[in-house]
Order: structure tokens, then C-alpha cells, then sequence
């Protein structure tokens, strides 16, 4: 009999050992088929039954220092949730989750949990770690599926108004919280749609638009409101929120496309990652002509970058019809910033990768249409001062990668749409906005969150922000 | 939801829809546009703003028919609804304080060119409109251009007006002289010409270009065109620019990207109506 105690607060004898806890092996991920789900949207991922939950929680040691929890960016209590699946009950496992984070149906498809929380698992140091990713993803669609069982406590309304510009990972977050302590929020959202990249970028194979749909309804039902086709910048300007609000969130996210500024980028069949993924993701192009928008699907793609972006975009190339879909990155598979499981996921479907190459030029012929992209074979360098080695090419190593469709995904930077209208606003030399250690901008009672601030970083981050945003718009309002 | 207050035939092909839209109404100024999405599975698709009455807070779409989106949006009847509006969006054209203004549409540009045309003449800037079409019953917006100015409508055919392109009425006023600024707006061969003419004396000349979009918010790069030389998103950048820096024959190119694809969407649609299943989505 092993008794585990943390935080003093909860004290429970488990019916296994420790010794019968490191034998249990990590449980895979039951997924589609990689050569079926390459030709369709479907989920890849299907998820834990309860019996496999709760045999991978029953992996997890209950360490009374868990380095896992200061792994994650919302420290989230994970062995605490994790204990309740190991016993089977679930209720108090999503009780306990949804009250660290919002989001867990989203984070625990999403996160790249071998960087953060896995990293940290003791489990890992010899053997794999506990598979956290999928057992929050498990808790949140029980969650979802079994709404009426979870207890949600609301303050009453104290007339404090608060607006959020932008429904990303990081405005969905603070609205919850900002909901939760009572007060009066009002989201401006500049598509037709809320949810930002869960719906614009990150297709439904990997994130079901479902999933963001019921959480957008279950905020809406907190009395959230949520205000579609309004572009802060455009249709009002930030100084008209200030006026009408009484503290402001931008977490308009960072929807500027980076182009690889090369010959031939504007041949047709060059997209931005961007306007690629929306036209599928957002416009539902992989339906038409049944939907109106349309999509080129290319025969043979070639997508450009290593983030999960490229991995998203060079993935759809192949389900909307491609042959043939390739990632080209300039350093090698270790550095490549996307999440493990999506390359592998990449790879299993037929993607192929050609590793230290950066593009020249896109080719075209006489009717200006994409025929190839020519490239330059590179090699790691020296570290720089950062640590990191960049790519330095190598001469005369040209070639090219035969393609009738070039995918750009190497980043995307700070819209200016906003920020430019309201030149008080403080930046950094990027274009994101600059805050304080609490989250508030250069302008009293303006915040600022998620990628705007940071950069393309992820959606954990994001909704990171959203929640310290809440909390210090909530003093600053109570202050005030 | 915006509901349409009301519909009105301009001529064979275009249609003004005057729509409930009152934030954009109350702000909207010329030269800027709005992106439209019918209803569920529909394109989102720019139109500009041609007009706006606060009071009523509608804003008028003028629509030419061109294919399946255009074509549903026209379909729609008063008392109908279009699901989304966004906007105002766009860079407001840059209006000329005092001087001469020549406005110049080509079909439904004329419908673009005539908020333009207003901006100039609150301000007291002369207004010369030029505008064309096939024939007489294709001129639209000609008694509105009226109240801001003098307007010299060309007919291809000479049913009407002038006969021949509105270039060439273009040609015989700058000849004339007195202008101060060219505004051209309409299929991309007028623009161009347009451009043309103004390019030996460096008359400032600015055009409305109409890439295809998606978003409208610089965040898809679709839009993108070559001005000078430099790309920049005629979503945010634009829609007007300098004509005589615009790469014309790249903005062809693009728009022709989809033609397969825009026929068989068509064809879809034809299809429907045809058989009398589908109505519009949204409608
Ligand atoms: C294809 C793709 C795949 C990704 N995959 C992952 C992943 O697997 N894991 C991960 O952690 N991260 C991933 N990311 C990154 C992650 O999605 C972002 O870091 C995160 O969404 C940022 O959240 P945000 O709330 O700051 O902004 P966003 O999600 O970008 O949302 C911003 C919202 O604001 C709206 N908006 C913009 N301007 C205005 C305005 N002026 N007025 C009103 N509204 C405005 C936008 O339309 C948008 O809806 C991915 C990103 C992309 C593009
Ligand atoms: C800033 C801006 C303002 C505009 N304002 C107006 C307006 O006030 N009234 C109006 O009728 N139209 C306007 N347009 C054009 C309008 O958006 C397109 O005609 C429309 O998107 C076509 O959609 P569709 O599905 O009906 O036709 P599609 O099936 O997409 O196309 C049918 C035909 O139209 C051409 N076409 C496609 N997209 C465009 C485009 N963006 N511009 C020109 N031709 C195109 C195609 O090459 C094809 O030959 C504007 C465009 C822009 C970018
Ligand atoms: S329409 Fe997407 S950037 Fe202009």
C-alpha cells in the first residue's frame, strides 16, 4: 500500500503499486489508418477508451514534487486530474482540469507536450513518459460529452465592461475568466467565424472545428457575447473601445503572412500557409464546388518550412488531392520547430521531407503558372552566440523540386491593421506589442496577449496570457 | 444578418442592393469596401461601398453578375438577409483638396467610381465624370454622377452619348486641359489605357484594383500586386493605387487563376436553378 500526498490536500491509497506502476507500458494512441485518413478529414487521432485511460494513469508515479506541472505554461495540476482517471472518476478528473485550463479538448490535441509537460515526467528519464497529451484530451471529451455532470460556479455581474479584440486561444480564455469572477464581456471578431487559428488554420484532422464550435457556445452560454464581422482598426477603433469599455484585451494573434521574398512568388499557384489553410479550413473549400470557395489542389505540392504549419499545410495538400506533397526546410528533422507527433503523422501519410535546403526561386512557364521551385542545398554552420546552428549554403548545390504548387510556411508576424491606427500604442521592433510583466500595454487599461505580443508562438501560450490578462484586468477594475 | 431594404435592376447584368449595415454606414468613406458572405458555404467577396445613407444606416452594393456568388447575391429579394458584412475596409481614397477631378468608370466601375466622385465634391473639388458602357441601357449611376458635375457618357455603339470607349473622351479633356487628377476605375485593359494616357505628363492618376480576396484584413496575402515593383496586399495597401506604378498584366493573370474552377461553380449553379432543388444558401 503507497500513499501519495501533495499540496497537503488530497490523500489516497491506490490499490497498485509503484513497482506494478513502472511495468505498465505507455499506451499508444489508437489512429486512422495513414493511407485512409491521407484522403480524408477525418480526426487521425481517435482518442483513449476509459479502459485506456485509466491503465495509462495508473503510469503516473503521483510525484509529490510534480516537475510536470511547473512544465506546463498554465500549471496545470496534472497528477491531481491524472488520479481521478486512474480511479475511473472522471467527473472530479474534468472538474479539476477544466478549472486550470479552459481549453483541454483544444491544449490536449495541440500542445507539444514532449517539449513541456512530457519533457518533464520522470517516466521519461527511463522509458517513455506519462502520455499526459492524451490523457487531458481523454478527461476534456468526457467532459464534453458528459457536460451536465461538471460543476461551474459563476460571481454574480458587478457592470464592469470588458471587450477582447480577437477569438483565438488567448480572447476565449480571458472571456471565461473575466465571465467566471463576474464580469460583462463583449468579443469583436474580425471573420465571419470565432476561434481564430483553431478554425482558420489548424485543420480538422487534427482539431475538429466541432471541438471549438461547442466551446464558443458554452462562453456565449456564460453570457459571453461574442461579435462576428467587426475589424478593431476598421469598423471601430481601439480609442472607440476605450471610450465604451472599461478595460480593452487585444489578442488579435499574429495573421500577417511572411513571403519568402524570392523570383516567382507571385506566379499562380504561390500560396501563403495562410490563405492555403483558410480557403480549406475556414472557407470549406475541400467541399467544392458544393461550398463556392475554391482551392487549388495541385498535383504535385511543395511546401516550404518546418513548423506545424508546413506539416498542416503539406498534410491537406494530400487529402485535397495531391500525388505527390513535399516539405522542404532549411535545417534538419532535430531542429525542425513542429510538434513530434505531426511529423511523425507527416511521414506515415507519405510526405516527404528534403531536409537543408532553402528556396531561390519559384519557376513558371509562359502562362505564369508555379512549374517548380529552385533550391540550394545547405549545411549546419558554427553555433552562433545563441547556441544555435544556422544554415549556411553551399555553392553551386542548386536544384530544383519539380512542383505545381508552392506552399509558403515559414511564419507569420504581427498584423499592423490595429496597431496602426493607434500610433500611442507602444511596439517592439517586430510590430508586437510591448507589455508589462502584468500583461497591460503602454496604454492604461489596455492589455495585450497571445501571439500579438509574442510572436507566432502556440496556443497554451496564448491562452497563458488570456488568463494572466483576466486576473490583472480583474485587480486593475476592482482598483480603479 | 443585414437585410435588404431594397433591390433595383441598373442594367442587364448589375444590380444595387441597398443593405442594413449601420456601423459601416455611419463611417464608410469613399473608396473603401466591404467583404460579403451571402450565407453558410458561401465565397466571402469584396463589393465596394457606392453609396451609404446614415440616417436609413444602409449602405448601397452595386453588383455586376459575373458568376455564382455575384449571381446569388443578386438573386436575393427585399426583405431577404445577407448573412455577413465586414468592413469599412480599405485605405479611403485620397481626395484632392481643391482643383479639377476627372472620374472616369467603365461598367460597374462607375458604380465604384461614384463615392469617389462625391468625396471630391463635398469638398468643392470640380468633378468631370466619364463614363461608358455597351450601349445605353448598360450606363448606370449616370443621374447620380450628374449631381456632383458634369458627365460625358460614352456608348460602344453610339446608342447613347458618344459613341466609342470612355479613353477617348478621356483623350479630347486632358487635351482640353484643367485637370488635376485622373480617377479610373473599371475593367482592368480601361484602367490600364487610362493610365496610359496620363503617363506622358505624369497626370496623378489612381486605380482601383480588384485582386481576388478572402479575409480583407492583410492576413492571406491573396490580393497581393506588384506596385513599383513592390508587393503589397490591395486589401489593406489598397485598393488605389498609382496607375502609373501598377503591374497590370500580373492583376490579369491572378484574376484568372480560379477560371476553371469558377465555371464549374457556375455550372453548378445553373444547374440548380435549372431543376429548381437548390435554392441559395442563405436565402
Ligand atoms: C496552421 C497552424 C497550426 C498551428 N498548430 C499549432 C499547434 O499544433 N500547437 C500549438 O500550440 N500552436 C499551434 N499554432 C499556433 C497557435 O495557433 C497560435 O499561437 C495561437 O492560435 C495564438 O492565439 P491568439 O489568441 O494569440 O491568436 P489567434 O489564434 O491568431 O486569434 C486571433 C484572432 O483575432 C482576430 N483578429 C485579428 N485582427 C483583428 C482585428 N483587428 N479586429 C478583430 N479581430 C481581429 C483574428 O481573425 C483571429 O480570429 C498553429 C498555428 C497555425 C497557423
Ligand atoms: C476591392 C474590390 C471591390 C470590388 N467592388 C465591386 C463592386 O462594387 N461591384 C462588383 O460587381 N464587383 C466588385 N468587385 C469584384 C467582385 O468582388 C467579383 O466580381 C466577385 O468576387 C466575383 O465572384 P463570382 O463568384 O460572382 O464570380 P467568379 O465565378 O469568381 O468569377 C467570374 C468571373 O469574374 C472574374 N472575377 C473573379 N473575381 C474577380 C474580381 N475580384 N474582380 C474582377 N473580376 C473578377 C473572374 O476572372 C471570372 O471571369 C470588387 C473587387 C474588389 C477586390
Ligand atoms: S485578402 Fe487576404 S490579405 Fe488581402
Amino acid at each position: 500500500m503507497l500513499f501519495f500526498r501533495r499540496e497537503g490536500t488530497i490523500t489516497l491509497s491506490n490499490k497498485i503499486t509503484a513497482k506494478e506502476r513502472l511495468q505498465i507500458n505507455r499506451q499508444r494512441m489508437p489512429e486512422q489508418d495513414a493511407t485512409a485518413r491521407a484522403a480524408n478529414f477525418q480526426e487521425v487521432n481517435l482518442g483513449f477508451g476509459e479502459q485506456l485511460a485509466m491503465l495509462e494513469a495508473q503510469r503516473c508515479l503521483q510525484c509529490r514534487e510534480a516537475k510536470c506541472i511547473a512544465g506546463c505554461p498554465v500549471m496545470v495540476d496534472i497528477p491531481r486530474f491524472i488520479n481521478y482517471v486512474a480511479e475511473g472518476n472522471f467527473a472530479a478528473a474534468a472538474e479539476n482540469l477544466l478549472r486550470d485550463n479552459a481549453l483541454p479538448a483544444v491544449t490536449g490535441r495541440v500542445c507539444p507536450q514532449e517539449t513541456q509537460c512530457e519533457a518533464r515526467c520522470v517516466r521519461g528519464q527511463k522509458g517513455a513518459p506519462v502520455a499526459i497529451g492524451y490523457l487531458e484530451r481523454f478527461v476534456a471529451d468526457w467532459a464534453r460529452h458528459n457536460e451536465g455532470s461538471i460543476v461551474t460556479t459563476h460571481a454574480p455581474r458587478m457592470g464592469r465592461k470588458i471587450a477582447i479584440v480577437g477569438s483565438g486561444p488567448a480572447g476565449l480564455t480571458a472571456a471565461g475568466e473575466l465571465v467566471r469572477v463576474g464580469h460583462s464581456v463583449t468579443i469583436y471578431e474580425a471573420l465571419h467565424k470565432p476561434g481564430g487559428v483553431l478554425v482558420y488554420g489548424i485543420p480538422e484532422f487534427r482539431l475538429p472545428k466541432k471541438i471549438v464550435h461547442d466551446e464558443v457556445q458554452r462562453l456565449k452560454k456564460t453570457g459571453v457575447k461574442i461579435e462576428c464581422n467587426v475589424i478593431i482598426g476598421r469598423t471601430y477603433t481601439l480609442q472607440d473601445l476605450r471610450q465604451r469599455f472599461d478595460a480593452v484585451f487585444i489578442a488579435n494573434g499574429a495573421g500577417l503572412p511572411v513571403f519568402m521574398n524570392v523570383p516567382g512568388e507571385n506566379l499562380k499557384g504561390v500560396y501563403s500557409a495562410n490563405e492555403y489553410l483558410t480557403r480549406v479550413n475556414l472557407m470549406e473549400a475541400y467541399d467544392f464546388p458544393k461550398t463556392d470557395t475554391p482551392v487549388l489542389a495541385g498535383r504535385r505540392v511543395a511546401t516550404i518550412g518546418g513548423g506545424n504549419v508546413a506539416m498542416d499545410a503539406a498534410r491537406t495538400a494530400k487529402r485535397v488531392g495531391a500525388e505527390q506533397s513535399s516539405i522542404g526546410y532549411r535545417r534538419t528533422r532535430a531542429e525542425m520547430p513542429a510538434r513530434a507527433e505531426e511529423i511523425h503523422h507527416a511521414e506515415q501519410e507519405g510526405i516527404a521531407f528534403e531536409f537543408l535546403v532553402a528556396p531561390l526561386e519559384v519557376l513558371g512557364n509562359a502562362q505564369r503558372w508555379v512549374t517548380g521551385l529552385k533550391c540550394r542545398r545547405m549545411r549546419l554552420g558554427e553555433p552562433d552566440e545563441s547556441g544555435r546552428r544556422s544554415p549556411v549554403p553551399i555553392p553551386g548545390s542548386e536544384f530544383v523540386i519539380e512542383c505545381d504548387l508552392v506552399i509558403v510556411a515559414i511564419g507569420s508576424r504581427a498584423n499592423p491593421l490595429l496597431t496602426a491606427t493607434c500610433p500611442e500604442l507602444k511596439l517592439n521592433k517586430w510590430g508586437n506589442i510591448e507589455v508589462d510583466a502584468s500583461g497591460m500595454t503602454s496604454l492604461p487599461g489596455v492589455f495585450a496577449g497571445g501571439d500579438i505580443v509574442r510572436g507566432a508562438a502556440t496556443v497554451i501560450l496564448a491562452m497563458g496570457d488570456g488568463k494572466r490578462a483576466a486576473r490583472t484586468i480583474d485587480v486593475y477594475l476592482k482598483r480603479g | 444578418m443585414h437585410k435588404i431594404l431594397s433591390k433595383r435592376k441598373l442594367s442587364p447584368n448589375v444590380t444595387r442592393l441597398d443593405v442594413l449595415a449601420e456601423r459601416i454606414a455611419a463611417i464608410r468613406l469613399p473608396g473603401q469596401f466591404v467583404i460579403v458572405r451571402r450565407g453558410e458555404g458561401a465565397e466571402r467577396i469584396p463589393l465596394t461601398i457606392a453609396d451609404s445613407d446614415a440616417k436609413a444606416g444602409s449602405i448601397a452594393l452595386v453588383i455586376q453578375a459575373v458568376g455564382k456568388s455575384t449571381r446569388e447575391l443578386v438573386a436575393l429579394e427585399e426583405g431577404e438577409s445577407i448573412q455577413d458584412i465586414s468592413g469599412p475596409l480599405g485605405r479611403p481614397t485620397e481626395l484632392i483638396e481643391s482643383g479639377h477631378a476627372l472620374c472616369v468608370g467603365g461598367g460597374v466601375g462607375t458604380a465604384v467610381v461614384h463615392p469617389i466622385a462625391q468625396g471630391l465634391f463635398r469638398r468643392g473639388v470640380r468633378v468631370t465624370s466619364v463614363i461608358g458602357g455597351r450601349s445605353k441601357e448598360w450606363v448606370i449611376f449616370e443621374e447620380e454622377l450628374r449631381r456632383l458635375g458634369e458627365v460625358v457618357v460614352c456608348t460602344d455603339d453610339g446608342s447613347y452619348g458618344r459613341k466609342g470607349f470612355v479613353t477617348d473622351a478621356v483623350k479630347d479633356l486632358l487635351a482640353a486641359g484643367g485637370v488635376d487628377v485622373v480617377y479610373a476605375i473599371g475593367p482592368v485593359p480601361m484602367m490600364r489605357a487610362v493610365a496610359e494616357l496620363t503617363r506622358p505628363a505624369s497626370l496623378h492618376t489612381s486605380v482601383s484594383l480588384n485582386p481576388v480576396m478572402v479575409d480583407g484584413t492583410g492576413m492571406c496575402g491573396g490580393c497581393r500586386v506588384s506596385i513599383g515593383g513592390e508587393t503589397k496586399f490591395a486589401c489593406v495597401d489598397g485598393p488605389e493605387f498609382d496607375g502609373h506604378q501598377v503591374d497590370f498584366d500580373l492583376l490579369a493573370d491572378r484574376l484568372s487563376i480560379y477560371r476553371p474552377q469558377e465555371q464549374k461553380s457556375l455550372a453548378r449553379h445553373g444547374e440548380a436553378c435549372l431543376i429548381g432543388l437548390e435554392k441559395p444558401k442563405g436565402a
